[in-house]
């Protein structure tokens, strides 16, 4: 006995985090798996099998969220990376304001969500919100941002990207400034320009930075819920509805069990996707 | 040494660490209780202090303050806090939550019909069937209020109803007359567009509005269906098949197709509606009548430039309005001073009560309680509703004659209402919609 528990002792230690863990997280997630396969009132539960992964995805309604977060998750990320890393190259030039500037860049991230979406929801207005009104003072009608059907999700994806952008650029301010000197010193004497810089040095040294950038935009995006209900709530009609969202309207009608239905789904398309992204990525990047 | 003041921090670091989550459990158990504290005074009256949730819209909190403030005068040992929730299904949700996780007011104003049907009156409400202020509300009013005959809320303000508010500067202007048939109303609309004049107001970022035109139809649909609840109810009968509460969806799309909607109606609230009806800028607005309270009070001036009409059937001898019941008040059964909430509510269902009511938000309808008489200073287009009531063309709406009512309807009326879907896609969309509510509720048939 002494000598299996001298062996096992050392593992004693963790066992109050794993049982904090396993009540937190473990168990509530094997709940809601088994919770979706019913129809609940949070009081009394009727197993039902398949129907609610069914449900969701037979009904227009619902699974449009799909083709809605996989569109506005990629849209984001890859504004985020392309974006983020033109400012973090900027931002890491000999720009005498780039302290201020790095700030201001920055700032969008700290700004409560669901503030920008409502400031943004009035800018956007068609015909009172200021960005219509100066397209108006150069002469171009601009459209209904949040109306019309197909230009909605994309408004409300470049408010999620000039919110988000900050951190993508301060992921790759760090990343550029690990770079090596010696590669830059290689580079003078071999007389190479600017976009050889960028191209052949930046960009695939940054590799570690934009693999950070692309996981944490494309699982950000694809979870994205606050800022869509705060500025459209899924309208108009169900153009903007992601997956998170549809989950929160089927919660607000009580439909409980369709509504953990719909996070177990969430879950396996998040994992689904991001997983292999994570494999590849990781495979490709290079040692400094 | 060492060993022993390590010890001594760790002891201390613990027992502080313990004190805290001590601490917060407590904290957790009077986060329960808030609002319900008691204290003695002197006198043989306890002094009671009583939560009351309800919704956030101006008219709402004048309605819900005018409450407090009378009740106060005839008990004043009871102080009653309000609380506000958010319109729509954000309000809905809130309410649901708080029920279910034991932490709602002790009495609360609700929606009256299947919306309150689908909060399980029987396991969070209190049985008020056989309370003596029951005998002084109108009977046809009860079953809204019921679930397998045990009434279980109290009216608190008018009867409300579903139409067409119109500004009468600009009928009178163009020599419009108020419509007595569909056919009609779209002429009417077809020459206020040729004036350069918005002929229909939407306010579609507030989609609960966008409903109005489908649900105020109803008078129409049952007058031509008249067991249509009760089949729909029993999945016998659906919005697409049946062409009556069809065509409710289609008029809904002809407003869209014709152009009469304002070009901005995705973006317009309901405030902003209310707004462009009374300064002229779109003739008309489907709305409910619980407009009138708002507009009366931020139009004082111009609100008896504005009428009120019934929304037309195909047929001129078919007119009258859809109503909904007023919102109600009901006690959380798991409140610990039902006694005293029992004494609200036999206030609110109460003359004086009603004439509190008044006094804040001028009744758009009947009240509910007998004897109760609306106040002659009310807006002149509540008076051109009462000929409606009197003569009895009036019906209630569909969410008080069937426990269905599906939650994204306002969804689906914005689609339609924008030309994203047509009237009959939208009909069979709400009919997959309910489904879920029927099985939600688990309904024979279905």
């Amino acid at each position: 006995m002494n000598k299996i528990f001298r062996r096992t002792y050392s593992y004693y230690f963790l066992l109050p985090a794993a049982i904090i863990y396993f009540i937190i997280f473990i168990l509530p997630t094997l709940m809601s798996f088994f919770f979706s396969f019913t129809r609940w009132d949070l009081t009394n539960w009727e197993f039902i099998g398949f129907d609610n992964f069914i449900t969701f995805f037979n009904e227009q309604s619902l699974s449009i969220g799909f083709k809605n977060t996989v569109i506005y998750a990629v849209v984001t990320c890859g504004l985020k990376v392309v974006s983020g890393l033109l400012l973090g190259v900027l931002l890491t030039s000999n720009l005498r304001t780039k302290d201020y500037l790095r700030s201001v860049i920055f700032f969008p991230t700290l700004v409560s969500t669901i503030a920008v979406g409502i400031v943004f929801s009035v800018m956007m207005h068609p015909s009172q919100g200021i960005i219509n009104m100066a397209l108006d003072f150069i002469g171009i009608q601009g459209p209904d941002w949040l109306g019309n059907t197909h230009l909605a999700l994309f408004s409300v994806a470049f408010v999620d990207v000039w919110k988000g952008v900050g951190f993508a650029t301060v992921i790759y301010i760090a990343g550029i400034l690990s770079i090596p000197s010696e590669y830059y010193e290689a580079l003078q004497i071999d007389g190479g320009s600017a976009w050889h810089k960028f191209w052949n040095i930046i960009v695939p040294l940054s590799r570690p930075a934009t693999n950070s950038v692309i996981i944490l935009a494309f699982i950000g995006g694809l979870r994205s819920f606050d800022l869509i209900w705060a500025m459209t709530k899924g309208g108009p009609g169900f153009t903007t509805d992601v997956i998170a969202s549809i989950i929160y309207k089927q919660y607000q009608g009580g439909f409980y069990g369709l509504a953990t239905a719909g996070n177990v789904i969430l879950f396996l398309v998040v994992t689904a996707l991001v997983f292999p992204l994570y494999t590849y990525l990781n495979r490709k990047e290079v040692d400094l | 040494m060492h060993i022993q003041s390590n010890k001594r921090v760790i002891t201390l670091l613990s027992a502080s660490f313990i004190l805290a989550a001590l601490s917060a459990c407590g904290n957790g158990n009077t986060n329960e209780n808030a609002g319900s504290g008691e204290a003695q005074n002197g006198n043989s009256e306890k002094e009671v202090k009583l939560t009351l949730m309800a919704g956030s819209t101006q008219d709402t909190v004048n309605t819900a303050n005018a409450l407090i403030e009378g009740f106060k005068k005839i008990k004043p040992n009871i102080t009653i806090e309000l609380e506000t929730s958010p319109g729509g299904t954000e309000g809905d949700n809130l309410i649901k939550t708080r029920l279910a996780t034991g932490d709602m007011a002790d009495v609360f104003l609700y929606n009256s019909g299947s919306l309150m049907k689908a909060l399980d009156p029987e396991k969070n409400m209190v049985d008020l069937t056989n309370e003596s202020f029951m005998a002084s509300v109108v009977d046809s009013y009860k079953p809204t209020v019921s679930v397998n005959d045990k009434v279980y809320g109290v009216p608190a303000g008018s009867t409300v109803a579903g139409g067409w508010f119109y500004n009468k500067k600009i009928y009178a202007d163009l020599g419009l007359n108020v419509p007595k048939t569909w056919a009609e109303l779209m002429a009417n609309n077809e020459k206020i567009k040729a004036a350069g004049i918005t002929p229909v107001i939407g306010s579609f970022k507030d989609t609960w509005t966008s409903q109005i035109v489908v649900l105020a139809d109803f008078y129409n649909v049952q007058a031509l269906a008249p067991t249509f609840a009760d089949d729909y109810t029993a999945h016998k009968a659906t919005n697409a098949n049946t062409p009556a509460a069809l065509r409710s969806f289609e008029k809904l799309q002809e407003l869209n197709d014709k152009g009469y909607f304002n070009k901005d109606k995705l973006a317009t609230t309901y405030d902003a509606g209310m707004k462009m009806l009374v300064e002229g800028k779109g003739a008309q607005y489907p709305m409910l009548s619980l407009a009138t309270p708002t507009m009366a009070q931020n139009f004082p001036d111009q609100i008896d430039n504005i009428g009120f009409f019934a929304q037309p059937s195909d047929d001129a001898s078919q007119n009258g309005l859809t109503v909904w019941m007023p919102t109600s008040a009901y006690i959380y059964k798991e409140s610990e001073h039902i006694e005293e909430a029992k004494q609200f509510l036999a206030y609110i269902a109460s003359v004086e009560g009603a004439q509190a009511i008044s006094v804040v938000s001028k009744p758009v309808g009947p009240y509910l309680i007998k004897d109760a008489v609306i106040p002659d200073d009310v807006p002149s287009l509540v008076k051109e509703m009462l000929p409606y009531f009197d003569a009895g063309f009036t019906a209630p709406a569909l969410e008080f004659v069937s426990p269905i009512k599906g939650p994204s309807l306002e969804q689906l009326t914005v689609e339609v209402g924008s030309g994203i879907k047509n009237g009959k896609e939208g009909a069979a969309a709400y009919d997959k919609d309910v489904e879920k509510q029927a099985k939600q509720l688990g309904l024979e048939g279905w």
